[in-house]
């Protein structure tokens, strides 16, 4: 289905100063079990966020009031392990449209692309200045701006410049997803298939 | 003359129908893998924009993930992953897609079961919603794991949109010591390179080490190349390839396979082909290894210490610390004589006859100690035929093991095989990351010889003093 256009947002975020957040983490193996795109954002972080009795455990980020906002920061290597779509969409679901990270795994990448979430990968020195704006003010805000590539912390106003695949910016400024633009090379694959 | 290129270079450009200027290629796959888990939101997908599917024989599925390893000839006492079972069977039957279903002959793990049936062959392109397509890779494939999105333009169109991944190319040279394994060498790789190491590349395997695998342990090596970030690995099909494959079910017959033979031949980096980045290690450098920590990479030898929190960077020691009290270690422990509780022999990075046999081989004569539950799971129903043909069975029974029926187990815990929590398990899957395998489980990851060794005496233990 088409994708969530993506142009520019302003928010606070939400800091998880953990490395090597992995997918296991984001979305739990036993959450994987519907046949349907929902309710996933109810399980985000779920052992991270609840305890054992279903309990919230409130030092975890995502359950502490002074945080809010469409825009989560994350430690180096975001997203490593499995290849579960899930995990996006229940960062996603749970109200995220950005990712920030200084290192992202290649397919949770790629799959937060295709749904709309918009990964910004930064150096790990501005993403120790990202988490010291949070410190400061825990409702600090950031400007992400797609067209300029831009991810600004708007407290100090130290613009940071970040890299996105044309195709996939434009993707994302438009709410095209790829398979609307692999069905219109439908002659091209006829072609290639018929040459093997 | 045309420039000299990698193996993966070979195969990725001859399977791109277009590129995109500044752009992902756009990926022709040959054939494409599917399981309960990550399909059912794509089919609704293709429903939702009224697509059939364009090539249900290039598709192959097989529920693996959330099955039950005991009593499959029942219903799936849950409901949840009895209905994403039934869902991909109704998908499958809607679309015309071949399914081994729970109960078929050829059942079992998506990876274990795509090689051992010959539908996964050397130059192929490979994708599966599942990071472990890597596995495919050794036999000469580009083989990756997609998500859930990317299932569905498979199923739609037979293409994805991939940006090129860097070519590194990682040689171990050398004779690999007695009790050391492609497992080991996996582990070793990712200890040395970290878990992010690979991110962005394609790995290709090279050297005297890895020619020396078999196929299984090749297929353990590809398995775990996700693990060090990398999108994927393979190694160059030759005879141990070609010899694995010949008679497999859907394997080339008669003069078509010496026409594939003649093709997979070819598939090999030039002498001089270049890579973005090259590693070289030694196989005498590499010993048997267990992880420690929460992820692939808090690995090492396993008569190593834990390394001291204060040996890392700054940044890195809240993460790492946040580890060690999840396992229940300190720094600095030796781990050698801790004590286990549980062994799970399986998953698709060790879950065939092989590993079986390595296992039941070093189990023999021996009985397992009290203190330990052992999960002995199968790759597929091939692998637990042929453990009973060859006699495994009988030696684990007589050991106080049981095999239980195949599926992904306690890999990822999606079914009832939960490690507790507090345990502490010796696992021959993939990955250590908290409460992978049950909420609160503490996984070490290790190979089938540790794992046995441990099995027997109770606690964490070198396989090579009983091997001695």
């Amino acid at each position: 289905m088409p994708i969530e256009k993506f142009i520019k947002i302003q928010s606070s975020a939400v800091p998880v100063r953990i490395e090597n957040v992995d997918t296991d983490q984001i979305i739990p193996a036993r959450f994987l079990k519907a046949v349907e795109r929902k309710g996933f954002g109810d399980n985000l972080f779920r052992d991270w966020r609840y305890d054992k009795s279903n309990n919230p455990i409130s030092d975890f980020p995502l359950n502490e009031i002074k945080y809010s906002g469409q825009i989560l920061i994350g430690g180096k290597n975001f997203g490593s392990g499995s290849s579960r779509e899930h995990a996006a969409w229940a960062l996603y679901d749970y109200g995220f449209k950005v990712v920030v990270s200084s290192f992202f795994a290649d397919i949770f990448k790629g799959n937060a692309l295709n749904n709309g979430l918009l990964p910004v990968q930064v150096t790990s020195a501005e993403l120790s200045e990202i988490f010291e704006a949070i410190d400061m003010d825990t409702q600090a805000t950031f400007s992400v701006d797609l067209v300029q590539q831009t991810f600004t912390i708007d407290a100090s106003d130290k613009v940071i410049d970040f890299e996105i695949n044309p195709y996939k910016k434009e993707c994302l400024l438009q709410g095209y997803d790829d398979i609307d633009y692999l069905l219109s090379l439908k002659k091209e694959i006829a072609v290639f298939e018929s040459k093997e | 003359m045309s420039q000299s290129t990698t193996l993966f270079d070979k195969i990725w450009d001859g399977h791109t129908v277009k590129s995109i200027e500044n752009g992902p290629s756009v990926l022709y796959i040959d054939r494409h893998y599917i399981h309960e888990v990550t399909s059912p939101v794509a089919f609704l997908g293709l429903e939702k924009r009224r697509l059939s599917v364009a090539n249900p024989q290039k598709t192959t599925a097989t529920p693996d993930h959330n099955i039950p390893t005991q009593d499959q000839h029942l219903t799936i006492q849950d409901a949840l992953s009895r209905h994403q079972v039934d869902k991909l069977m109704k998908n499958c039957k809607n679309h015309n897609i071949p399914l081994y279903g729970l109960n078929h002959k050829w059942q079992g793990i998506v990876h274990v079961i795509g090689p051992e049936l010959g539908l996964t062959q050397p130059g192929m392109t490979i994708v599966c919603g599942d990071s472990h397509t890597s596995t495919h890779g050794a036999f000469g494939c580009v083989a990756f794991g997609i998500g859930t999105s990317e299932v569905e333009m498979v199923l739609g169109t037979q293409c994805i949109m991939q940006p090129k991944p860097k070519k590194m190319r990682i040689k171990i040279d050398g004779v690999l010591s007695k009790g050391v394994t492609a497992k080991d060498i996996a582990l070793y790789i990712i200890s040395q390179i970290s878990t992010s190491g690979g991110t962005g590349h394609f790995i290709e395997y090279a050297g005297s080490a890895i020619e020396g695998l078999t196929m299984e342990g090749r297929m353990t090596l590809c398995n775990m190349s996700i693990e060090s970030g990398a999108r994927g690995g393979l190694i160059a099909p030759d005879q141990t390839t070609f010899e694995y494959l010949k008679n497999k079910e859907f394997s080339p017959k008669d003069q078509k396979w010496e026409d594939a033979m003649a093709k997979w031949a070819l598939l090999k980096s030039d002498k001089d082909a270049s890579f973005h980045k090259e590693y070289l290690f030694h196989a005498q450098d590499i010993e048997p290894m267990i992880t420690f920590g929460t992820n692939p990479g808090m690995g090492t030898g396993v008569t190593g210490h834990i390394p001291l929190a204060a040996s890392l960077a700054e940044s890195e020691r809240v993460t790492y610390e946040k580890s060690l009290h999840y396992m229940g270690f300190s720094d600095g422990d030796k781990l050698h004589g801790k004590s286990i509780d549980y062994v799970f022999v399986g998953s698709c990075t060790n879950g065939r006859i092989e590993d079986l046999r390595e296992f039941s081989h070093f189990i023999k004569g021996k009985k397992k100690a009290e203190n330990i539950t052992a999960w002995i799971v199968p790759g597929s129903k091939q692998v637990e035929l042929q453990a009973q043909e060859e006699g495994l069975l009988a030696i684990l029974e007589d050991a106080g093991f049981e095999l239980r029926q195949p599926g992904c187990s306690a890999c990822l815990a999606m079914n009832d095989d939960k490690i507790p929590a507090g345990k502490y398990a010796v696992s021959t899957s993939n990955r250590n990351f908290e409460g992978r395998q049950g909420p609160g489980a503490r996984t070490l990851l290790a190979s089938p010889l540790v794992a046995a060794a441990c099995a027997i005496s109770g606690k964490i233990t070198d396989p090579r003093e009983y091997l001695n």
